[in-house]
């Protein structure tokens, strides 16, 4: 399931719905992404989340699928939030529940990997100096990139 | 054809959506940022280093020589930072 939304949510909550009932669940593993105060050495006091609505919803169905067809999973939630927001705020929630710990672990990493390369989101940063756009991290492509270098060692 | 722009590009350009119709030596995405770039001082800074752009043509990631026809949705952004 993904949800694309301004408001905020309520991570407990959340994870309760979404395993409810069932009871083939042995584990489950959330993230929740937080605006950091600190970035790059620069406080900042607010950032607002621009995305691309209809190709937003696209790309989290498509790596949550993603993520289906690579682990056994019983249950998954992803909900990015878009918008103004403060320090502290919530940015983003990943849920995922598994039969086993293992698969849980591992899925709930990939999705938060490859949906901030994939899924079309920029943050506007705003600091004392003004506002600026966050530059995409290379390391940001080097950790969604490693879950291609294990299929390829796989595939070996 | 619909063109979408977001983030700095959105900035740059001065737009964030505007439908054109470019002439017909423009068959895929490589030319028809060559095209756009022509439109206005803006759209040639915001199109000037394509290291630092991405493309989406009816919101699937495309390549230079991804076709691009009259009624495409394409959308111009710069690598995302979500999450």
């Amino acid at each position: 399931m993904i949800r694309v939304q301004q408001e905020d949510f309520d991570p407990a909550a959340e994870v309760e719905r979404l395993v409810a009932g069932n009871r083939a669940i042995g584990g489950v593993v959330s993230f929740t992404g937080l605006v950091r105060e600190m970035s790059d050495g620069r406080a900042i006091r607010a950032m607002t989340l621009e995305h691309y609505p209809g190709m937003t919803e696209k790309m989290l169905r498509e790596i949550e699928a993603e993520a289906n067809r690579r682990w056994p999973l019983e249950a998954s939630l992803i909900v990015h939030r878009y918008g103004r927001l403060a320090a502290g705020d919530r940015i983003v929630l990943v849920v995922v529940a598994s039969a086993h710990r293992q698969a849980a672990f591992e899925a709930c990493a990939f999705l938060v990997d490859w949906l901030k390369t994939r899924a079309p989101f920029w943050k506007l940063e705003e600091t004392d100096a003004g506002a600026e756009w966050v530059e995409a991290r290379a390391s940001d492509d080097a950790a969604a990139g490693r879950w291609l270098a294990a299929d390829t060692k796989a595939a070996e | 054809m619909k063109i979408l722009y977001f983030a700095w590009l959105k900035t740059k350009t001065g737009v964030g959506a505007e439908e054109v119709t470019p002439p017909e030596s423009v068959t895929d995405v490589a030319s028809l940022i060559a095209w756009l770039r022509t439109r206005s001082p803006g759209h040639g800074a915001a199109l000037a280093d394509l290291s630092v752009v991405r493309v989406a043509v009816n919101q699937e990631f495309a390549r230079p020589t991804d076709p691009v026809r009259p009624g495409d949705e394409v959308a111009l952004f710069p690598p995302m930072t979500g999450g």
